[in-house]
């Protein structure tokens, strides 16, 4: 049963309950952070490691919390662990903090966090809230990574930093700056999107 | 102001040639949710405005003479989302007493702003830019004024496209994502006039 579950928690979190794809939550870092693929890693570890200890500690305190004021409690208990993910970027990756800018900070207001701590870790135990918090964190970071790398590949024609497509390519700088993030998301979302209805008319044949 | 720039080159540039939206991509959440019709995006414009403004000045009177003084500035996610939902809730409660009809237009937008990440970005800017406090002032004015701009300007373009046929798979956020680079693209049209940084 327990196996069950957990299984399950994490296929709805990669797959068909995508937090970006298939709910569109989270976007304003999807956007902002995927122009360098280093950025990315670090953010998607940040927040990987806020949605599922916020998540657990939520579900710990879930009986305690009077239900008018879970909103600010859940806000203020995510806040303190982007706290610590800023203490700790700061003090060993400074110029990736200086990078990243306000958008650790925002971490905060990404809507993926409060929205698991809402529908998920308010009715479930510790554990599977840690697992959950943590999956839709992965669910989020595939994601990101797959657009940071189209990104900085066209962009600027490197990955992690290195050059790999030589002279003859030409940067398309677009690609790093606002419009191409919306472009390639918007293209991201196309092909899932069209993808699984594919999938879905061959299963009704 | 050592440095500084003019707070109306800085009002302009985050309306126009920094929008908050559209080069920072903050506030995309309500932005995708609420821009299917313009009465309801002029008002969660309005709200948010209103209060990207006061907040703005609110955080940066915390900052500089509460947080500085007493060396709490790494506090500052927390104490900047309290100031933004304490004062969120407190015109809620204004404006219930007030007056029905402002009640009626704003008050089931003004909830949706604490969590609107653009509020909280634009204090997290206006700090890390060490802004004076006009600044700030006109820096928090200018990008609400900039976000209720784009989403207005969205929701005109969706009303129209609602007759248009869209590809299946893109129907929905993928082609307002798409629009929304169009507009960006056409944002970026204004870069040459100001610069901040």
């Amino acid at each position: 049963m327990e196996a069950f579950k957990i299984k399950k928690v994490f296929t709805d979190d990669l797959g068909a309950n995508n937090p970006v794809f298939a709910q569109i939550l989270g976007i304003c870092s999807t956007l902002a952070v995927t122009n360098v693929l280093k950025n990315t890693v670090v953010m998607c570890v940040g927040l990987i490691f806020v949605t599922g200890l916020s998540n657990f500690t939520i579900s710990l305190m879930r009986r305690y919390i009077p239900s008018r004021i879970r909103m600010m409690v859940e806000t203020l208990i995510i806040a303190s662990y982007v706290i610590i993910v800023d203490i700790v970027l700061k003090a060993y990756m400074p110029d990736v903090s200086r990078q990243l800018g306000p958008y650790v900070g925002l971490i905060i207001t990404n809507c993926i966090i409060m929205g698991r701590a809402e529908a998920f870790a308010l009715s479930n135990p510790p554990g599977l809230s840690f697992l959950d918090g943590v999956a839709s964190g992965l669910g989020y970071s595939y994601v990101l990574l797959i657009i940071a790398f189209l990104r900085e590949l066209l962009g600027s024609g490197s990955i992690w930093g290195f050059t790999v497509l030589g002279d003859w390519w030409i940067n398309w700088s677009i690609m790093i700056m606002a419009p191409g993030a919306f472009f390639m998301l918007a293209i991201f979302i196309w092909v899932v999107k069209g993808y699984n209805a594919r999938k879905e008319e061959k299963g009704k044949k | 102001m050592n440095g500084q720039v003019a707070f109306y080159a800085i009002f302009f540039a985050a309306i126009f040639t920094n929008n908050i939206l559209l080069t920072n991509y903050l506030g995309m959440c309500s932005f995708l949710a609420v821009s299917r019709e313009v009465s309801t995006s002029a008002g969660l414009g309005t709200a948010v405005v209103f209060v990207m403004t006061a907040t703005s000045v609110l955080n940066w009177l915390a900052y500089r003479y509460i947080l500085v003084p007493l060396d709490l500035v790494y506090i500052r996610y927390i104490v900047f989302i309290v100031i933004i939902a304490a004062f969120v809730q407190l015109v809620e409660m204004v404006i219930e007493r007030v007056s029905d009809k402002l009640y009626a237009a704003l008050g089931i937008f003004l909830p949706l702003i604490t969590v609107n990440c653009a509020i909280l970005g634009v204090s997290l800017f206006m700090v890390i830019r060490n802004y004076t406090f006009v600044n700030s002032l006109f820096y928090g004015l200018g990008s609400g004024i900039g976000w209720a701009l784009a989403i207005m300007a969205m929701a005109g373009i969706r009303q129209k496209m609602v007759r248009s046929r869209v590809p299946k798979g893109l129907a929905g956020a993928g082609i307002t994502l798409i629009i929304a680079g169009i507009m960006a693209l056409a944002f970026m049209g204004f870069s040459g006039m100001i610069k901040i940084t």
